[in-house]
C-alpha cells in the first residue's frame, strides 16, 4: 500500500492504495466518484474514460502510481454546473438512452475538441471509436459533438 | 414466464388503482428517502403530500410527482409512462418531478421491463390513473368553491370556475385526496393530446451528462463489500475443491467460501435460470482487491455430467435433462446439420405441400445459421444485497422484480413483505437482466457474510457465464410452377437449445401450401431472451429468402412481399394468423416512399429491403451499403415502423436508430462460439461490437400516424435489420450470405 496525493477535478485527494491499482477503482471506491464507469477493464470499450492533463486516457489501465502530479478529470468534474458544451450538447440532442456509456464518450468527445475545434466526420470516428455504445447512438453522438464543433 | 401470476397481477392492479384513489392517506415514507434530485431540492418539498393513486403524488406546494412503475434500461419508460399520466392529469410538464417507483405489484402493476410491453401494458391504466386524479381535483375544487363539479375546469395543473375562482393542484390536493373515484371516466381524444406525441427531453437527461450515481454499479451503502464469483472454465463443469490460502492473504480480503445456488430439488421459475449452481466467492474490502485476489484462487473442476433440472410451471412441475459434456461450435454445426435431416415436429400446415413441392417446376432451397449471441450489457451484471434474518434489502439492475421475489423468498424463507427490490437503473438489459441468477446470488453471498454485499461480475465473467441468444438455423424452400408462382413454402427449424420459428407469422396466410417445423438439441450451455427473441433470427433468414425468391420470380422485392400481403387479407390461407397484412403492407410503402424505392438518385448505394412483424409492431428498413476501402458498409437506412400512438416521438426515433445500429453490429459481428466447454470469446478484444466508425451516416425513421393504442418499440426495429442487411449486401458483394456473421463470412471466403 502506499499513499498518494492526487489532483482530481482540481482538488488534492489523498488516498492510500496498491500502487497498481487502476485510476477506475481509486475514482469508484475510495472517492466516492463513480461517474467514471467500469465496462471492460481492458482499454476496449472507453466508458472509464477520464481527463489526464486534459487529454483523454482509459482510467482502467492507469495504476495509481502513475499519475503523479497530472491533473485528473472526470464527468464531476468536466463542468461545474453540468454545462460544459458537450454536456449542453448532448442534452440538446438527447442522445442517451440507457446513458451507461454516456460519460465516457462526452469525456473523450471534449479531449477531441479541444485538440482539434472543428473535426469532420472521419476525424470523429477516427477518435471516438474506442467508446463503444452499445445502445448504438452512434449517430447522435456525432450530431452532438459536431454541433458543439459549430459553435 | 410465469404468464397466469403476471396476468393476476395487471388486473388487480387495474383495480387497484382505481380504488386506491380513494379515501387515501398521507404519504410520507419514501419522501425521506429522496436524496438525489437536484430539481426536487430546489422545490423545497414538504414533509408531507397526498398520494391521489399509485403513481401520482401531488404536494400542498404543487410539486406534482409521477412515479414511474416499469425498471428503465434505456427504452425511455421514466419519461414515456409519465408522460402517459400527464397528459390525462393535465399538468404542465415542466413542473413535474418523475422518481422511479418502488416495488410494489399491487400499488404499481405487472413492473416488468420486457417484451415491449411498458408503454402498451401501461397505456390505458395510466391514462385511467391521471384521469381519475384529475376527476379527484376537480371535485375537492367544486366541494371547496360549492360549485357543481361539471363546471370546474382544469388547464396544465390549474383548477378554475366561471365565477373567477380559481387555486392549483397542490391547494386541492389533500382534499381530493378523500375522495372517491366515479366509475366510468372518460378518456381524452388523442386529437385533444398536448403532452403525447410531443418530444420531451429524458427526465434524467442532466442526471445522466453530470455522472451522478445512477446505476447498480454505482449503489453502495457504508460499510458494504464486494463479492466476485468464481465460475467454471466451461460449461458442463462444476466446481470440485478450492484452496484458498493464497487469496486470503491478499490485502481486503475477508473471506472466501464456496455455497450452494439452488438446492437440490428447487423448483425453478422461468427466470431462475443459471449456468452454475455451485458458486466459489471471495468476498473483500474493494473491487480491484477482490477481483485481484480472485485470481489467486486454486480450483479444481469437474465434469457435471447429466443433471436434472426441476421446473415449476403452469401445467405442474416437471424434470428437465440438462446433459452433461464439454461443447464446442464445430460439434454443434456437425449435429445441427445431422437434425436437419431427420423428421421433426410439425407447427403448422396449410394445404397440401408436399404434393405442390413435387409438381413444382423449380424448388429454391436455402439454409441460414446464426450463433450464440451474448447481450453484453454495458454494465455488467451486478447486485447489491443486505440479508438478515428478519428482512432483505436489494438494488441493482433488474427487468422483473416480480418474477425473482419469490424465488428470494422460498430460497430466504422471507416473506415478501420483507424482502425490498430497489429498481436502478440499467446499464442495458436486451434481456439478460430478466434472468435474476445473480440477484438471488447476491442474497445468499450477504446472509453468509453477514454483512451488506455488492456482487460485481466483471466482464469476463458476464460474457462466458451463457443466458445467450440461442445457436439457429432454418431451411427454407419455396416452390414455383412453370408460370414462376409461388405454390409452396416450407421452412424447418431448429436450434440449441430451442429452434425459432413462429409457424403463424408471415408469410403463413399468404401461400396456398405451407409447411412449418421445428426441432431442438438439448444442451448446457443456457439461453435466454435476447432483444425480440426468434424474431431476431427468422427476420434475417425468412427475409433474405424472400428477396432470393422475388429474384427468381423476377419480381422487385417491395411489390412480391405486398402481392402476398394482399393475398393474405382478401383471401387468407388457414387459421391464426397473427398479423395484419394492411399494418404489413403499410411500413412496407411507407419506406419504399422515404426511401425513394427504385426511384433515380439512389445509384451509388446497394440497397436492400426486409419488414418484419414481432412484439404487436410492424417494421420496415431499406439499407443502404457502399464499399469504403474495400469493404462493405451500412451508409444509410430508411425505417418504417407502425407502433401506433408513438408517445415521445424523438426518443422513439433514438430507439430505432439504435435498434438498427444493433442490427447491423450484430449481423456483422455478433458471434458467441464454444471450444470444449468454454466460451471463446471473453472481452471486447475478441467479441466485437460495432463502433463509431461502423454505424451509418443518417438513418431516416418514420412512423406510421394513426390514433391506434400504442404498442412496442424496443424489439420491433431490430429483427429486419439483419434481413435488409444480407439483401443488401448479396447487391454489393453478388454473393448471397447465409451465415451469421456476415463479416467471418466475408473473411473466410471473399
Amino acid at each position: 500500500m502506499a499513499t498518494y496525493n492526487l489532483k482530481i477535478n482540481g482538488k488534492i485527494r489523498q488516498v492510500n492504495v496498491d500502487p497498481a491499482t487502476p485510476l477506475l477503482w481509486v475514482l469508484r471506491d475510495h472517492l466516492d466518484l463513480p461517474g467514471t464507469k467500469y465496462g471492460c477493464g481492458v482499454a476496449q470499450c472507453g466508458a472509464c474514460t477520464v481527463h489526464l492533463d486534459g487529454t483523454a486516457v482509459r482510467s482502467c489501465q492507469l495504476p495509481a502510481s502513475a499519475i503523479g502530479k497530472q491533473a485528473v478529470t472526470t464527468i464531476e468534474g468536466l463542468s461545474a454546473k453540468g454545462d460544459h458544451p458537450v454536456q449542453k450538447a448532448w442534452l440538446e440532442h438527447d442522445v442517451a438512452q440507457c446513458g451507461y456509456c454516456q460519460a465516457g464518450q462526452m469525456m473523450s468527445a471534449a479531449s477531441l475538441l479541444k485538440t482539434n475545434p472543428k473535426p469532420t466526420d472521419e476525424e470523429i470516428d477516427a477518435y471516438m471509436s474506442g467508446n463503444i455504445c452499445r445502445c448504438g447512438t452512434y449517430l447522435r453522438i456525432k450530431e452532438a459533438i459536431k454541433s458543439t464543433a459549430k459553435k | 414466464m410465469n404468464t397466469t401470476k403476471t396476468t393476476h397481477n395487471r388486473r388487480s392492479f387495474l383495480k387497484t388503482s382505481l380504488l386506491s384513489g380513494g379515501g387515501m392517506m398521507l404519504s410520507v415514507s419514501w419522501l425521506s428517502s429522496f436524496k438525489s434530485a437536484d430539481k426536487l431540492q430546489t422545490l423545497n418539498l414538504p414533509e408531507q403530500s397526498a398520494m391521489l393513486n399509485g403513481y401520482i403524488q401531488i404536494t400542498a406546494d404543487n410539486v406534482v410527482k409521477l412515479l414511474c412503475p416499469n425498471p428503465e434500461f434505456g427504452q425511455n419508460v421514466m419519461t414515456s409512462l409519465p408522460m402517459i399520466v400527464a397528459e390525462e392529469l393535465d399538468v404542465d410538464w415542466k413542473n413535474v418531478v418523475v422518481e422511479m417507483g418502488p416495488h410494489d405489484n399491487t400499488k404499481l402493476g405487472a413492473q416488468f421491463t420486457g417484451g415491449s410491453n411498458s408503454v402498451r401494458m401501461y397505456w390505458k391504466p395510466l391514462r385511467e390513473a391521471g384521469a381519475a386524479a384529475r376527476h379527484l381535483l376537480r371535485q375537492a375544487a367544486a366541494q371547496t368553491w360549492n360549485v357543481p363539479v361539471e363546471e370546474v375546469t382544469t388547464k396544465a395543473g390549474v383548477l378554475s370556475h366561471a365565477n373567477g375562482k380559481s387555486a392549483n393542484y397542490g391547494e386541492m390536493a389533500g382534499k381530493a385526496a378523500t375522495l372517491e373515484v366515479p366509475k366510468g371516466l372518460k378518456l381524452k381524444a388523442p386529437k385533444d393530446f398536448t403532452i403525447v406525441r410531443k418530444s420531451k427531453k429524458n427526465v434524467e437527461g442532466q442526471k445522466i451528462i453530470t455522472g451522478k450515481p445512477l446505476f447498480g454499479l454505482d449503489y453502495r451503502v457504508d460499510g458494504m463489500l464486494i463479492a466476485m464469483i468464481q465460475h467454471p472454465p466451461a460449461f458442463g463443469m462444476k466446481l470440485k475443491s478450492f484452496d484458498a490460502l493464497q487469496t486470503l492473504k491478499m490485502p481486503g480480503i475477508k473471506e472466501v467460501f464456496s455455497l450452494k445456488l439452488y438446492e437440490d430439488g428447487f423448483e425453478q421459475g422461468g427466470f431462475d435460470t443459471r449456468t452454475f449452481n455451485d458458486l466459489l466467492v471471495v468476498v473483500g474490502k474493494t473491487t480491484w482487491e477482490v477481483m485481484n485476489a480472485r485470481k489467486k484462487l486454486l480450483a479444481q473442476w469437474e465434469p457435471v455430467g447429466d443433471t436434472k433440472d426441476v421446473m415449476a410451471g403452469r401445467g405442474g412441475k416437471r424434470e428437465v435433462v440438462v446433459p452433461g459434456g464439454l461443447e464446442s461450435t464445430s460439434t454443434q454445426l456437425e449435429k445441427m446439420q445431422e437434425l436437419s435431416q431427420k423428421p421433426a415436429q410439425q407447427l403448422r400446415k396449410d394445404g397440401d405441400p408436399e404434393t405442390a413441392f413435387q409438381h413444382a417446376a423449380q424448388v429454391i432451397e436455402r439454409t441460414y445459421n446464426a450463433p450464440f449471441l451474448a447481450h453484453n450489457c454495458m454494465e455488467p451484471m451486478n447486485f447489491f444485497a443486505h440479508v438478515t434474518d428478519e428482512k432483505a434489502v436489494l438494488a441493482g439492475p433488474l427487468q422483473a422484480p416480480g418474477w425473482i421475489e419469490p424465488t428470494l423468498s422460498k430460497i430466504l424463507n422471507l416473506p415478501a413483505d420483507k424482502i425490498e427490490i430497489q429498481m436502478t437503473r440499467m446499464g442495458g438489459g436486451f434481456g439478460r437482466r430478466a434472468y435474476g441468477h445473480y440477484l438471488t446470488e447476491a442474497a445468499l453471498i450477504s446472509r453468509k457474510a453477514k454483512a451488506p454485499v455488492k456482487l460485481i461480475y466483471t466482464r469476463e465473467d458476464d460474457m462466458t457465464y451463457g443466458i445467450y441468444r440461442p445457436m439457429y438455423t432454418a431451411t427454407y424452400r419455396a416452390a414455383l410452377d412453370a408460370n414462376k408462382n409461388l405454390i409452396a413454402f416450407h421452412v424447418k427449424g431448429g436450434g440449441i437449445p430451442e429452434h425459432a420459428i413462429h409457424a403463424n407469422r408471415f408469410p403463413a396466410g399468404a401461400v396456398e401450401n405451407y409447411l412449418a417445423e421445428g426441432w431442438q438439441i438439448p444442451s448446457n450451455i443456457t439461453i435466454g431472451a435476447f432483444r425480440a427473441p426468434r424474431s431476431n433470427f427468422n427476420a434475417a433468414a425468412e427475409q433474405s429468402f424472400l428477396d432470393e425468391v422475388a429474384e427468381a420470380m423476377g419480381k422487385d422485392p417491395i411489390e412480391f412481399r405486398l402481392e402476398l400481403l394482399k393475398r393474405a387479407k382478401e383471401n387468407p390461407v388457414g387459421k391464426n394468423n397473427e398479423y395484419d397484412p394492411d399494418r404489413y403492407a403499410g411500413v412496407l410503402t411507407l419506406v419504399r416512399d422515404k426511401s425513394g424505392w427504385n426511384k433515380p438518385g439512389n445509384e451509388k448505394y446497394n440497397r436492400g429491403v426486409a419488414a418484419y412483424f414481432c412484439h404487436n409492431s410492424y417494421a420496415a428498413h431499406v439499407v443502404d451499403i457502399v464499399t469504403r476501402d474495400g469493404q462493405p458498409y451500412v451508409e444509410r437506412v430508411f425505417s418504417a415502423m407502425d407502433c401506433g400512438i408513438v408517445i415521445n416521438p424523438d426518443a422513439a426515433t433514438n430507439m430505432v436508430q439504435g435498434a438498427v445500429v444493433d442490427g447491423i453490429g450484430n449481423a456483422f459481428y455478433g458471434a458467441l462460439t464454444h471450444k470444449n466447454g468454454a466460451a471463446e470469446q471473453s472481452n471486447f478484444h475478441n467479441y466485437r461490437l460495432i463502433r463509431h466508425n461502423e454505424a451509418p451516416k443518417s438513418i431516416d425513421v418514420h412512423f406510421v400516424e394513426n390514433d391506434l393504442d400504442p404498442t412496442g418499440l424496443g424489439e420491433p426495429p431490430f429483427p429486419p435489420v439483419f434481413g435488409a442487411v444480407a439483401n443488401a449486401l448479396y447487391k454489393n458483394k453478388g454473393k448471397r450470405f447465409y451465415n451469421q456473421p456476415f463479416q467471418n463470412e466475408m473473411d473466410k471466403r471473399m
